[in-house]
């Protein structure tokens, strides 16, 4: 019964969509002879939300008590896992992640329908019917090709399992976080065809349409963050990013929403840039379904194994054409009566946005012709295999000027601005920027791209808590806090990245019980190995006592995991992270006459990488933050100032 | 048009979506077939692998016999299956040459005293070295060496029952 009670939630928000798309089409149109239409499409909407959140939570009960009459949780789960893997199992699956995004998509679209009231009416009801159209075909691929709630009769016996490389915590919230983030752009995508409709680009728009944009930013980083860490520690490689496809799915999205968070506040503070925010609203949310496609249809392979189906290629290629090309149909038609907005001058703070708006695009470019280019050559019966040599030179040609100009913009005025004025600041960048540079090449010799990159590291962090000087830190805006953090996030990010590709020493040995090796500054010995047995896996456990420069020793202990259902081997990699970085150890088989393999490698500052990350995702939470209390406060005066003028006229 | 340029992106898209749709209706082909396939083997000289059968090198593939060079572990199940057909091809007159990859000789004479011995000769490439450099991806593959060393024909996957026959015309092509 609860499953069929899961369905008919679905069905039934399904509908209501329908119902949104068409009062609010009609109202958008005809708002004149229909204005009563508009009453019924919000709560609608928010209706829609409740549905989804229903079923969502039906189906995680039903992995909760792993009920084998449903098809989904007897092909995914299994009784004997741990219940908080039973629960992230609801999501760890393509129907149960599709359900997911249309719940969320649902919610927001509920929220905005609920909260949202600054924009002409008839812009939100095109914004909502837009919405409701996107959703609508997930829950037709929900209903028709991915239906979660599909009962087995008889019901199973025990269930199949998940993936063993799955069963950990960071796959619990990772795909969840970038959901978040795919669907808030969702939301901008709406506002922008709402928009585009009814000729409405106007800072009120950009204001309303921030925040969601924002979310979006922050969900999507913190996201690719934790899952580039969950590859580094999982997956016993230990590199930190693969441009696979399936990261390059999520970094495309990543890099039009930066774009677009820029290019949204030069609209919102400037009324310039309006066509090109549009665009860029509609190519964020376009980035994240092609990504979901390419991953998805299986046309191109990644070490992310999906469940790969044809027929839900051709579904998702269906939707992808419908919705961005009608998106992009309606932006070639109507972007032209969009005028572009207010002028500035290339030296101000808008041209330093569009300079940083035009590397981003480029970049997505590099990723995006990169992603698909194993696909293009494919026509001429061509394999090639797209990598590192490819992509990290080529976007870097595009990331190093980008990051000199995020370096420099923030101190630029709006507007009009004279180099002149920001001489001292500008030469004591370059001073540093070429001290490092010569610093570097002079005593480290590395390659190229790592010593620019450890140089310009330095540039951005010195220069992005530039804007604070001579400022009374109190009185600041916490939107400025939060993008001073994000900035310097981005070069401690670099830093990190760069160190540990120039710095990072490698060792591969094959150790008796007892021995040493060396890797860096570590001595590595190894003391036993153990065998130990999880709830679902059985492992050898290598105990090795680890010494920094001779130091105290720590224990550490890799594991070489087998699980039973299904049977998979993986590895269990060991850390030890200090302030100056991190000891990274697997172990391998047996090499036989009591020799063990082990991986061993030290990474100089590498931690850098995602606590930049996350400072880049805290940054933008105080920026959201900021700029939602601001908007609050401005309605609130506005209001008041209304009610005065109509206590005054009265 | 006054704003063509409004249409370049929805122009790129429709680009996109015919060659996805173009790849979806295609059969998915996931071997990887070897960029050797026409040349001639790279130079190499693997130590045997097991106590009875000689190491391989270049020159015992230039001798003028095409043969059948098949790469193998004794870990690797699939290998095993392929044990009876091997056994089929050598009846039927075809010789064959192994490299065992990542193995040790005890499994290796382990290995053939369970399944048979079908081999001419066996390299051991521990390093997957000459795997790597004649192309091959994976254990088992099949490759077809004519008399010169240049690779005529390459099998991915274990030799089942009906690719005997193939087999056995690839080395009678081979010959000419």
């Amino acid at each position: 019964m609860i499953a069929e009670l899961g369905l008919a939630a679905l069905w039934l928000a399904a509908a209501l969509a329908v119902l949104q798309l068409v009062f609010g089409t009609i109202f958008t149109f005809k708002s004149a002879e229909k204005a009563e239409f508009s009453q019924i499409v919000r709560p609608a909407a928010a209706m829609q939300g409740v549905l989804c959140a229903l079923s969502f939570l039906i189906l995680t009960w039903l992995f909760a008590r792993t009920d084998l009459s449903v098809k989904l949780v007897a092909m995914n789960s299994h009784s004997m896992k741990p219940m908080i893997f039973k629960i992230a199992g609801t999501w760890g699956n393509h129907e149960g992640s599709m359900l997911l995004w249309v719940t969320v998509m649902a919610m927001a679209g509920a929220l905005i329908a609920l909260i949202e009231r600054r924009l002409p009416e008839r812009t939100m009801m095109a914004t909502l019917a837009a919405q409701a159209f996107v959703g609508l075909g997930f829950y037709a691929f929900l209903l028709f090709s991915s239906n979660p709630f599909e009962r087995l009769d008889p019901p199973a016996l025990e269930g199949m399992g998940l993936n063993p490389l799955l069963q950990d915590i960071g796959l619990a919230f990772h795909p969840p976080t970038l959901y978040f983030g795919y669907v808030g752009l969702s939301v901008a995508f709406s506002f922008a065809v709402g928009a585009l409709l009814t000729r409405q680009v106007t800072p009120d728009f950009a204001r309303a349409m921030r925040p969601w944009v924002l979310g979006a930013w922050i969900f999507l980083t913190v996201g690719i963050t934790a899952g580039s860490y969950w590859a580094y520690y999982e997956l016993g490689w230990g590199g930190w990013w693969f441009w696979d496809p399936v990261e390059n799915a999520s970094l495309m999205p990543w890099l039009a929403a930066t774009a677009l968070l820029h290019s949204v506040s030069v609209l919102a503070a400037r009324d310039a840039l309006r066509a090109w925010t549009i665009m860029l609203g509609v190519v964020a949310f376009s980035m994240s379904m092609v990504g979901t496609f390419l991953v998805r249809s299986g046309i191109l392979t990644s070490v992310h194994a999906f469940a790969v189906d044809p027929e839900r290629g051709s579904f998702l290629l269906a939707l992808l054409a419908i919705y961005i090309g009608g998106a992009l149909l309606v932006f070639a038609v109507r972007a032209g009566s969009v005028t572009e907005g207010e002028r500035f001058s290339l030296v101000s703070r808008e041209g330093a946005l569009v300079v940083n708006n035009v590397m981003l695009s480029a970049i997505l470019g590099v990723v995006l012709l990169g992603t698909l280019y194993p696909l293009l050559t494919e026509a001429f019966d061509v394999r090639v295999s797209v990598g590192p040599p490819y992509f990290n030179p080529v976007s870097a040609i595009f990331a190093l000027p980008m990051l000199l100009v995020m370096a420099v913009g923030p101190l630029l005025r709006w507007r009009h601005d004279n180099a002149k004025r920001i001489r001292p600041e500008l030469i004591l960048i370059a001073v540093l920027g070429l001290v490092t540079l010569a610093g570097v090449v002079a005593f480290a010799g590395i390659a190229v791209l790592p010593t620019l990159g450890i140089a310009l590291a330095v540039v951005v962090i010195v220069a992005s808590v530039m804007p604070l000087r001579g400022r009374k830190l109190r009185l600041l805006p916490l939107a400025t806090w939060g993008m001073v953090i994000a900035h310097l996030g981005i070069g401690v990010s670099l830093l990190g990245m760069a160190s540990e590709t120039a710095f990072t020493q490698e060792k591969l040995a094959a150790v008796k019980v007892g021995d040493t090796t060396q890797v860096g500054p570590w001595t590595i010995k190894l003391d036993r190995i153990d065998p130990v047995a999880g709830p679902n896996w059985t492992a050898l456990e290598g105990v090795l006592e680890a010494s920094y420069r001779g130091g105290k020793p720590v224990i550490i202990d890799p594991q070489s995991r087998n699980f039973w259902s299904p049977p998979q081997e993986t590895n269990e990699s060991a850390l030890i992270t200090r302030w100056n970085g991190q000891l990274y150890a697997v172990l391998g088989r047996e090499a036989g006459e009591g020799r063990w393999q082990l991986r061993l490698w030290w990474k100089p500052l590498v931690t850098l990488i995602w606590i930049g990350g996350m400072m880049v995702a805290l940054g933008g939470a105080l920026a959201l933050i900021g700029r939602v209390y601001t908007d609050l406060r401005r309605r609130r005066v506005m209001r008041k100032a209304v009610e005065r003028r109509s206590e005054a006229s009265a | 048009m006054k704003h063509w340029r409004y249409f370049l992106p929805l122009a790129v898209f429709v680009a996109f979506i015919g060659v996805a749709a173009w790849q979806l209706t295609r059969p998915r082909d996931d071997f990887v077939h070897s960029a050797m396939i026409g040349k001639e083997v790279p130079a190499f000289d693997l130590p045997s692998a097991v106590g009875d059968r000689p190491g391989l090198s270049t020159a015992n593939l230039k001798d003028g016999k095409p043969k059948l060079l098949n790469i193998w572990a004794s870990w690797c199940i699939p290998c095993a299956a392929e044990a009876p057909q091997l056994a089929r091809l050598q009846e039927a007159g075809a010789t064959i040459v192994g490299v065992a990859i990542r193995d040790r000789p005890e499994d290796v004479a382990a290995f053939l005293d369970r399944y048979g011995n079908p081999y001419a000769r066996i390299g051991r490439d521990d390093l997957s070295k000459v795997q790597l450099s004649i192309g091959s991806s994976g254990v088992p593959e099949t490759f077809v060496v004519d008399g010169n060393g240049v690779i005529r024909y390459q099998h991915i996957g274990d030799v089942r029952p009906e690719d005997v026959k193939l087999l056995l015309s690839k080395l009678e092509e081979a010959k000419r």
